[in-house]
């Protein structure tokens, strides 16, 4: 088989920042858990939220640590792998990264050296500062990538001047037509990624651990979240696809499989198997009129379909078809969780409801496994465009000897696929460990147990001693 | 010219900045990965990893910064200097994945323990290497040609030796940090070696400059072309006194604990500002022989300097952030001061 170049390159490039994505998304939403349980317990002196904080500072550490080194990748892969896209667009990308780093990365790494390793050198109220500033850096890392992203979606605000990209207002750029939804959309997925997580191991904790009353409050405070955010997050999925059909209706017409130029009435297919070749679905099953209702708010309203450009401008139509069933289904499936949770709690069972907690225990990652779909429906969806309608993907490859390429994602294979494994080892030996006792937590609060305290307390004796 | 210089020249500048902290600061913990094979004890091994578990992360974050910076400002340099140096670029990112999750993973393991040691000092001796051999491709330059990328120019017996070198140098910083952050047997061992590294370090200097100035004949007439020639001679003056220095200070901890009094805690701290210094004097060498060319004698910075809506753009972030970023970094590292057993604690 020939290699292609162009072809590894988009592979690497989807393989690393596919893995990438899962620990920022478990890490936006678990820094702010963890600031919010450490405000709290400074409110309310209540020390489970103070066990809750200790414990999931661990795995959040681990995840920050793999989110960091799997980002620093990516910052030099855009030179790398897409020289040409680089240099047409760096005027335009690059400042808006510029700002990532300065706002944000250095912001999250300063203030998280006080926020892991500072609870004795620091007081608790400058540690609370400390975390929430984290918290408050992967929100502000995230705007500003998904300013990028988007301007990639919908691009506007440039000028091209001998085929390269300035920029004429930086306004329009960051704030371009699907920022705004793709960013409340992303956030919220993040939060939820989390609240799954935290879910998912405070009812296994439940049923397994000895810590039941931090696991029933870890348990309380999820589902009541998750309850608002899940919702919320199809509501705003729902606006973030009516701007994708104004945007990118090829996008939209691969998420809904709509072969025909036009069609009005259009079904929301449940199943089917998109073929490029016929250009047409087989084994649909669908509910009659229901996507041109929710897409147009009228059960005769008209889509536009794939055939409505040449077959050299549509993407990869099963992947996107399916990727956007896995992530609604999802989706759906976390509401369902929530309003039972919300029954049940009602009912006054949900602390014994086995059932109900085995099933949440499986959901750990749910959160990741739609963030990823909806990545490749985003992602896949906009090709074979790069930037919408004006740079092709294959036109800005580097060009690269594809032997070279083929080593290097060998490589990012080996070592991601390792790394990988490690790191679900090392969250189940955490979870399995569980929090530090609520005797240990009091007695590292008076200082008794507190490593580094026998130091400190020499310190301070040793003046008085003089 | 001066305005439409101003601001490409101001990026320039900017990205030098980068680049010296980068060096400076991972530097020092790469460094530290470097040594790691050279202690043996598990206790030896926890207090170097202690003492930079709290800012490998900031530290890397130059690395980004650099790279987002040439990305923004210079996205011609970036485009091509990123992919003619694919490999050692590619390389050197696996090595800091590794010596990365290290730090996370080591303090949590037990019987993996000694693979996390491993992936610790082979990742960060593989990082500083493919540095060095990217410095070396820089200095020695690369034919108009090779922007074919197919090419494999940065593999040079010079660019092999920088690469080596840089290791040395990243290791001695190390050595001057452990100096200032352990006390007894440990910090005798981390000086011992800073004086050993540091003659290797100025050798390969040495040897650098004569290769640099005897092949490179534009770099030759910058250097002693002109009426600044003289000014330039201090640079290695500076360098040559900074590292006798250095090598007092280093024996000097040595002697006091030898005739156990205490040790001076300036002659503890002042070897890493020392070892600083030589680096910033090769830096500021390195620039003399370079500018304006970020791709020598290719592409200069402002012919790959990014529109002005760009840089301008930029400028309020970095007036505003910059300062911000250096305040509360220092203050990071003013939390943890003093030495590495007085701050032990885990999270």
């Amino acid at each position: 088989m020939e290699l292609d170049a162009a072809l590894l390159s988009r592979l690497q490039f989807a393989f690393t920042v596919s893995f990438h994505i899962i620990f920022p998304s478990i890490t936006i939403g678990l820094a702010t858990l963890i600031a919010i349980w450490e405000g709290l317990w400074l409110k309310t002196q209540n020390p489970l939220y103070l066990q809750l904080a200790k414990f999931w500072i661990k795995p959040f550490a681990i995840t920050f640590g793999m989110g960091v080194v799997s980002g620093i990748v990516l910052s030099y892969e855009f030179g790398t792998n897409f020289s040409e896209f680089s240099r047409l667009t760096g005027a335009v990308i690059g400042p808006l990264m510029a700002y990532e780093v300065l706002t944000a990365f250095f912001l999250e790494a300063g203030f998280l050296g006080i926020m892991l390793f500072g609870w004795q050198r620091v007081g608790p109220k400058l540690h609370f500062f400390a975390t929430v500033v984290v918290a408050i850096g992967t929100w502000i890392s995230a705007f500003w990538i998904i300013a990028a992203n988007s301007w990639m979606h919908t691009p506007a605000g440039h000028i091209v001047v001998d085929g390269v990209f300035q920029v004429e207002s930086w306004w329009q750029v960051i704030f371009n037509p699907s920022m705004p939804y793709r960013f409340s959309h992303m956030l919220l997925a993040a939060f939820i990624t989390a609240t799954f997580v935290v879910l998912a191991t405070s009812a296994w904790q439940l049923r397994h651990s000895e810590h039941k009353a931090m696991a029933r409050k870890g348990l309380s405070m999820t589902l009541w979240l998750a309850l608002v955010l899940t919702p919320l997050q199809a509501f705003v999925g729902d606006l973030h696809g009516l701007n994708v059909k104004q945007h990118q209706p090829v996008k939209l017409a691969a998420m809904e499989g709509i072969w025909p130029e036009r069609e009005s009435g259009a079904p929301l297919l449940l199943f089917a198997i998109p073929d490029r070749q016929a250009e047409k679905n087989h084994f649909e099953i669908g509910i009659p009129k229901l996507a041109s209702l929710i897409l147009t708010h009228d059960a005769d309203g008209e889509l536009m379909g794939l055939k409505a450009v040449p077959a050299d401008e549509r993407p990869n139509v099963a992947v996107v078809f399916f990727s956007f069933r896995l992530m609604v289904g999802i989706g759906l499936l976390m509401i369902l969780v929530a309003v039972a949770g919300a029954y049940l709690r009602w009912r006054g069972t949900l602390y014994h409801s086995r059932g109900f907690l085995t099933l949440c225990s499986y959901l750990a990652p749910s959160g990741i496994l739609a963030v990823l779909a909806g990545w490749y429906v985003v992602e896949v969806g906009r090709q074979p465009w790069l930037v919408q309608g004006l740079v092709r993907t294959i036109d800005v490859v580097s060009p690269l000897p594809p032997e070279r390429v083929l080593l290097s994602l060998t490589l990012f294979v080996i070592t991601y696929s390792l790394l990988f494994a490690v790191y679900l080892y090392f969250m189940h030996k955490l979870i399995k460990k569980g929090p530090p006792s609520l005797e240990q937590l009091q007695q590292q609060r008076i200082g008794v147990k507190a490593a580094g305290y026998a130091v400190a307390l020499a310190k301070q004796l040793k003046p008085a001693q003089e | 010219m001066e305005l439409q210089l101003g601001l490409p020249l101001f990026y320039f500048l900017l990205l030098g900045f980068a680049i010296l902290m980068y060096v400076l600061l991972d530097g020092f913990d790469l460094g530290i990965g470097i040594l790691y094979p050279w202690f043996n004890s598990e206790a030896e091994h926890d207090h170097l990893m202690r003492s930079v578990s709290h800012v490998w992360d900031g530290n890397e974050t130059w690395l980004v910064f650099g790279g987002v910076i040439l990305f923004g400002a210079f996205p011609a340099a970036y485009a091509s200097i990123a992919s003619l140096l694919y490999l050692p670029i590619m390389l050197m990112l696996i090595g800091l994945i590794f010596r990365g999750v290290a730090f996370e993973y080591r303090f949590k393991s037990q019987r993996s323990k000694i693979w996390w040691n491993r992936a610790f000092a082979i990742g960060s001796s593989s990082a500083a290497f493919c540095q060095g051999l990217m410095l070396g491709v820089l200095v020695q330059g690369v034919d108009s040609n090779s922007l074919q990328t197919s090419s494999l120019q940065w593999l040079t017996p010079f660019s092999l030796f920088t690469g080596l070198a840089v290791m040395a140098g990243y290791a001695l910083l190390g050595c001057t940090y452990l100096t200032m952050k352990s006390r007894g047997a440990l910090q005798q061992k981390a000086a011992r070696y800073g004086q050993r590294l540091l003659l290797f370090v100025m050798l390969a200097m040495l040897l650098v400059s004569l290769w640099t100035l005897y092949s490179q004949a534009p770099i030759r007439s910058r250097w002693f072309g002109g009426s600044y020639s003289v000014l330039l001679m201090l640079l290695p003056l500076t360098a040559v006194i900074a590292a006798r220095l250095l090598f007092r200070d280093l024996g000097r901890v040595q002697r006091q604990f030898a005739a156990a009094t205490d040790i001076n805690s300036r002659h503890e701290s002042r070897p890493f500002w020392l070892a600083a210094t030589l680096f910033l004097l090769a830096f500021a060498g390195l620039v003399v022989g370079l500018y304006p060319y970020l791709l020598p004698r290719q592409l200069s910075f402002y012919a790959a300097a990014a529109p002005d809506s760009s840089l301008a753009f930029m400028l309020p972030g970095i007036v505003i952030f910059l300062p911000l970023i250096l305040a509360y970094t220092l203050w990071g590292y003013h939390i943890f001061r003093g030495k590495v057993e007085d701050y032990e604690e885990g999270y």
